[in-house]
């Protein structure tokens, strides 16, 4: 049901990948998509996708999870594909007809390219926990605090956002079986009638989470939060080898990727 | 009749998936029309789970279950069709309400039923009347009520729907002592008046003791025992293990047994505890 959507899903495990502080596996995500906007020739695509599949590998996530996630996706990467194979110059594949042998190369690259953009960002969301994530980002953002970006403000707004998905899912859930328990239909119906079904979910749902809304701001007040000045973490981050290591592969990456470029491959 | 017949339910949440959970095992049992049954258990017990079987909205991953010999699940008509006949009210309803009114709240039901206007009204003025909504408050706005009014709205809001089996998880969670007294009592005079089954969810011993003819406790996921309260409560110490509490009479009449006073028979109300207390004092004195 609900539940299944995987949006900004967490899978727990304790792999290498897992372990990676947040802040590397930000920065590697930064650098994979620099990296793959990089790659021209089919030797070049080969390296991302070698690279992307051992690191999905290491941190045991089933490709399954991973196409699950590529399903919403699928509509632009069609209509990405059909364009670049028809508005290609170069020579026909069926004289008179608009679709070219480069159209074909280009469009088949196009649809690796935003297959690895998703699956590299999937990584990230799959291997760290939305917590992690946002004190990672955090941290990285945290120079801009000296030009007066709100980033405390804006990253605890990130994690309160991320923390209530989960509750919010399970409240719905709660709702939609109460309500259907008193005989509520959501499945069948006209288009306006399926709109008009959703009120007795949305309207308890908005109570709720206003509700839910005040009671956190009253628990956090009454627990002396007054904004990011002089806070300290209950989990301070901290880079281990293996982070030194990660990054440093990252950068050969990086550079081996810029000299495939030099040389059209 | 409306008579409930579950056979070897098994239920897994999110399977193929790390999150894989057995929620309930092992299920088999038959509810008779017009028991009120008490079902107890502590957190995470499968309780709740095992409630929503009853009127589909959860499927068995294995096992069957029938309401008035028809298998429940047979079909996407049986399915909605059950929902007419298991009425069910989660805990915590007060947050299901939506409408403007508190009239139309309780009209919900029936008016997804399809029923005309008049039967509509009939039945909002019955359901009212057994949950005791005040009729000058139809006009009011639901949200804008007490929290005990707003949980008498939404119980009303399910037994408009005249259904031959009420089931409450924990009707009486959050509420004053007041509160509580008066929805059980509701939920009685309900039980006595229509003939429905009654099957409450409950944490508090001494109102299942009170109130319900039988008594079915889970535990991981199975039914642990299943009785009337005498039988129930005659061994205490099994539900103490289980992680629940006993009634006050129970845990009363133990600790007078650990003192060397030992009372006769199972007790599990107030009214037993003081005509044993009376028995064993005029033993003595003779």
């Amino acid at each position: 049901m609900l539940k299944d959507i995987t949006l900004g899903q967490f899978f727990p495990g304790n792999t290498i990948v897992h372990r990676l502080d947040p802040r590397t596996k930000l920065i590697l995500v930064v650098v994979y998509i620099i990296a793959l906007f990089q790659a021209k020739g089919w030797i070049s695509y080969g390296a991302v996708t070698l690279a992307t599949v051992l690191c999905m590998i290491l941190s045991h996530i089933r490709p399954k999870n991973i196409f699950k996630g590529l399903k919403p996706m699928l509509f632009i990467i069609a209509l990405t594909a059909l364009l670049n194979l028809f508005y290609t110059e170069g020579r026909e594949i069926i004289p008179g007809w608009h679709m070219t042998w480069e159209g074909l190369e280009r469009s088949v690259q196009m649809i690796l390219r935003i297959v690895l953009l998703i699956t590299g960002t999937f990584l990230l969301t799959y291997t760290t926990s939305p917590i992690a994530l946002t004190d990672g980002l955090e941290m990285l953002l945290g120079p801009l605090k000296k030009i007066k970006v709100p980033v405390h403000e804006m990253t605890l707004m990130m994690s309160m956002a991320l923390r209530f998905i989960p509750t919010l899912i399970e409240e719905t859930d709660k709702i939609m079986s109460a309500q259907k328990a008193r005989g509520a239909d959501f499945e069948t119906g006209k288009l306006m009638d399926r709109a008009k079904a959703l009120l007795p979910i949305l309207v308890p749902l908005f109570v709720s989470a206003f509700r839910r809304a005040d009671e956190l701001a009253v628990a956090m007040e009454s627990r002396c939060y007054h904004g990011g000045e002089g806070r300290t973490r209950m989990k301070t981050l901290r880079f281990a080898a293996h982070d030194w290591i990660a990054l440093i592969l990252g950068a050969l990456f990086l550079a081996g990727m810029f000299v495939m470029k030099r040389y059209g491959i | 009749m409306a008579e409930i017949k579950v056979e070897g339910l098994r239920h897994v949440y999110s399977a193929g998936t790390p999150f894989e959970k057995v929620a309930i095992e092992d299920v088999s049992l038959t509810i008779p029309q017009g028991q009120l049954v008490g079902v107890i258990g502590h957190t995470g017990s499968g309780k709740s789970t095992f409630i929503q079987h009853l009127n589909a909205l959860l499927q068995p991953t294995e096992g069957k279950v029938f309401v008035g010999g028809q298998d429940i699940n047979a079909s996407k008509y049986t399915r909605r069709d059950v929902k007419w006949q298991v009425g069910l009210v989660f805990q915590y309803p007060e947050y299901q309400l939506f409408e403007e009114t508190v009239y139309r709240d309780i009209a919900f039901g029936p008016r997804n039923m399809k029923l005309s206007d008049e039967e509509i009204d009939q039945r909002v003025r019955e359901a009212a009347k057994f949950a005791q909504v005040d009729e000058e408050l139809f006009e009011r706005s639901p949200l804008e009520l007490s929290g005990g009014q707003k949980r008498r709205i939404a119980i009303a809001g399910v037994i408009a729907l005249r259904p031959g089996v009420l089931i409450l998880d924990e009707p009486t969670a959050g509420l004053d002592p007041a509160g509580c007294r008066q929805i059980l009592d509701n939920i009685c005079s309900y039980h006595r008046e229509s003939g429905s089954t009654v099957i409450i969810v409950s944490h508090n011993m001494d109102d299942t003791a009170r109130i319900a003819e039988r008594i079915i406790a889970f535990d991981h996921g199975r039914v642990a025992m299943d009785g009337t309260p005498e039988q129930v409560f005659s061994e205490p110490e099994k539900l103490i293990a289980m992680g629940l509490d006993v009634p006050r009479a129970t845990s009363l009449a133990m600790a007078l047994k650990k003192a060397g006073i030992e009372l006769e028979g199972s007790i599990y109300t107030h009214g037993q505890l003081l005509n044993a207390v009376l028995r064993a004092k005029e033993a003595r004195v003779c």
